[in-house]
């Protein structure tokens, strides 16, 4: 293999990595807090593509204007969904709630093939992300580079938020211990709803490099993305915000090279993330950088 | 005790409503009706595809409402592209629809998977654009109107190979039959040409990222890519090869004959090239495509929209079926069957149909259109004689 195009696989390794990654900490966030995977993440990822398509295509929206405003659609609907889906069962089993999750997945995706069809839309070109450069023989889009950046910078800030602020605080209370949490006066449903809004925020994020890149928007979109990310989010340690950062990286890397060094396995870029998954559960059940669980007497 | 109760009641409710269920459809297909079964995807990998091919059925229904005195009632079933979901579906048109013949599917995987159900019971099936060989082999039952695998694999490799194009890469997708056995019969067709197949990728369902299988592609020099997959695949397929800077030709199969793909690739759909059963603008058109392509495009409504391929066989196959079932005389599977063997010569919009003794259609002309302007545009007429 030359030189460019190893460098055109790492490249798009690092790329299609950061985008695992900004899904997998709206997965990881959601356990820490509330012990939930909640499998209609994927789903509320879809609909902000879609969201942009409405807003720019049928509303004939700039897309600055677009982007904000399909980023507080996002949120509300991530909203919405904790609200209706979520909420009502935050007494119930561990197993309700895991199950409201799926079917909440399973109506998002139904109802956007009832009201959008299955046929494949495009995404709106949006010309300072989707230009192709190239520097020798590597070509890429500019959000193959922007992705990376945006990824670290927003780890940067989420811990400073965490670890520096009221909130941040707070939510931290909240996942070291529900219960006594409430019991010390923080406002519990205000802790998770915040926890909801920057999960689907950078869902909405995600989904805007990721039409970008991929350009094709469909009901089951959610459903492999949504996949990878919560096996990224369990990698890095899932409850775990640099640990989901990580964990999508290296996914997206591992993926990559497997078909650029062994070009006769693409067939199992697939199964490499769930044995990646299997092994991790069996070597270090709390991930790469999951802190061990301590059994409170 | 209250609530014992309650629940005993319920479940007798529910076996009671299961039974009358089987009850009322033992007699299926009542005397004013004769209901026919459409087996397609709405949902699911193929559910874009599928919807276009049951709007030509549903316009078919719509011009020849009747047969046999007899009002048609369509019965539209989703089989969700899922070979699992299609046995449920397929069993239901026959044993609770009790349908006198079965339209379909979109997508060659799910008709394979529900070829014996239809076989069993005697129903008929008529495929409309199910192009793998394997769907009607062995059983003759299903019949279809479309060309097949080989001959559409036949068709790219030949043309590739008339282009001056020696070295080609594979893409297809992983347990897909229609992808994996165009892909086969193309390599097959393109190495008898004397061609070498220098790469192959395999796409992996619900996948979205293609650059790593783009990426060995570029590496290995190939001058033509051909990437036989579903509409879902091809948009981002095609502008991720533009974008890492890929410019030889690719091409596919009839799959890609849809507005769908030029949304998505936009600019980078310029120049692709496809085998196609149907050309809307064909001069030498029989009398039916003519009246066809007018009234659809007004059934379809919109702005002048372009009529996907699979809608047109989709008519078709409902009108072989209607005159099918006219001739016949009655609703009974075997004589339908047989009336459906004895087609010959019919006319339809995609031309000519006469099945052979495997229920093909005898079709040895394909078209081959590419991407001009933001439209797909004629190219060139193949006719292969076996």
């Amino acid at each position: 293999m030359s030189m460019d195009i190893f460098l055109q696989h790492l490249l798009n390794g690092i790329s299609v990595g950061s985008l695992y990654a900004l899904i997998a900490i709206g997965y990881t966030m959601v356990y820490g807090i509330l012990l939930l995977i909640n499998f209609a993440h994927g789903d509320i990822f879809m609909m902000a593509s879609y969201f942009m398509i409405f807003a720019v295509v049928d509303f004939r929206m700039p897309i600055w204007l677009a982007l904000p405003l399909i980023i507080l659609l996002t949120i509300v609907l991530g909203m919405l969904l904790e609200r209706s889906a979520y909420k009502p069962l935050r007494n119930a089993p561990r197993m309700s709630i895991m199950i409201s999750a799926i079917g909440a997945s399973y109506l998002f995706e139904n109802l956007a093939t009832y009201l959008f069809t299955g046929v494949p839309k495009g995404y709106p070109d949006i010309p300072w992300l989707t230009k192709v450069v190239n520097i020798g023989s590597i070509s890429f889009q500019i959000v193959t580079v922007i992705a990376p950046v945006l990824v670290a910078a927003i780890l940067i800030g989420l811990m400073a938020l965490v670890n520096h602020t009221k909130t941040g605080m707070a939510m931290r209370a909240v996942s070291k211990d529900f219960e006594t949490a409430r019991l010390m006066g923080i406002k519990i449903d205000r802790v998770i709803a915040a926890t909801f809004v920057i999960g689907s925020g950078l869902a909405a994020i995600g989904s805007v490099l990721w039409g970008a890149k991929y350009s094709s928007v469909y009901p089951l979109m959610g459903v492999m993305p949504g996949l990878k990310c919560f096996v990224a989010a369990v990698f890095g340690g899932i409850g775990n915000i640099p640990g989901a950062v990580l964990g999508g990286i290296v996914l997206g890397l591992g993926e990559t090279l497997l078909v650029a060094f062994f070009p006769g396995l693409t067939g199992y870029r697939d199964a490499f993330a769930f044995v990646v998954l299997i092994v991790m559960l069996l070597v270090r059940p709390n991930g790469l950088l999951g802190e061990k669980t301590t059994d409170k007497v | 005790m209250k609530r014992k109760l309650l629940a005993v009641l319920l479940t007798a409710a529910m076996t009671a409503a299961m039974l009358a269920g089987c009850g009322s459809s033992a007699g299926g297909g009542s005397d004013d009706v004769i209901k026919i079964g459409v087996f397609e995807p709405l949902t699911g990998e193929n559910g874009g595809g599928g919807s276009q091919e049951v709007d030509g059925i549903k316009y078919a229904n719509e011009v020849y409402p009747e047969v046999l005195g007899k009002k048609v009632e369509l019965v539209v079933v989703d089989n969700k592209s899922d070979k699992g979901e299609a046995t449920t579906a397929a069993t239901r048109l026959v044993e609770q629809e009790g349908v006198a013949a079965v339209i379909g599917s979109y997508g060659s995987g799910v008709s394979i998977a529900a070829g014996d159900i239809f076989k069993n019971a005697k129903v008929p099936a008529m495929g409309a654009s199910c192009t793998n060989p394997m769907v009607t082999e062995g059983n003759e039952y299903y019949f279809r109107t479309c060309f097949l695998d080989p001959f559409q694999g036949t068709v790219m490799a030949n043309y590739c190979a008339q282009q001056g194009y020696t070295k080609a890469a594979v893409v297809y997708q992983n347990g897909d039959d229609y992808s994996t056995g165009l892909a086969n019969f193309f390599k097959a067709s393109f190495e008898g040409a004397g061609g070498t197949i220098v790469s192959e990728g395999v796409i992996q369902t619900n996948d979205s990222d293609y650059n790593s299988i783009l990426t060995n592609i570029k590496a290995s020099d190939a001058e033509v890519i051909f990437a036989p997959s579903s509409i879902t695949v091809a948009g981002a397929f095609i502008k991720q090869a533009r974008a890492l800077g890929i410019d030889g030709l690719i091409c596919a199969g009839d799959t890609w004959e849809n507005e769908a793909i030029i949304d998505v690739a936009g600019e980078a759909a310029e120049g692709i090239v496809l085998s196609t059963f149907y050309d809307e603008n064909d001069a030498n058109a029989s009398e039916e495509a003519k009246k066809f392509v007018p009234g659809f495009k007004e059934y379809l409504g919109g702005d002048d929209p372009i009529i996907p391929a699979v809608s047109a066989l989709g008519y078709d196959a409902y009108c072989v079926v209607l005159d099918a079932i006219e001739r016949a005389g009655s609703t009974d599977g075997d004589a339908i069957r047989q009336a459906l063997a004895d087609t010959s010569d019919f006319v339809g919009v995609t031309g000519e149909i006469t099945f052979d003794e495997n229920g093909d259609a005898q079709k040895s002309v394909a078209i081959v259109k590419t991407v001009e302007g933001g439209e797909f545009k004629y190219l060139d007429t193949v006719t292969i004689t076996n």
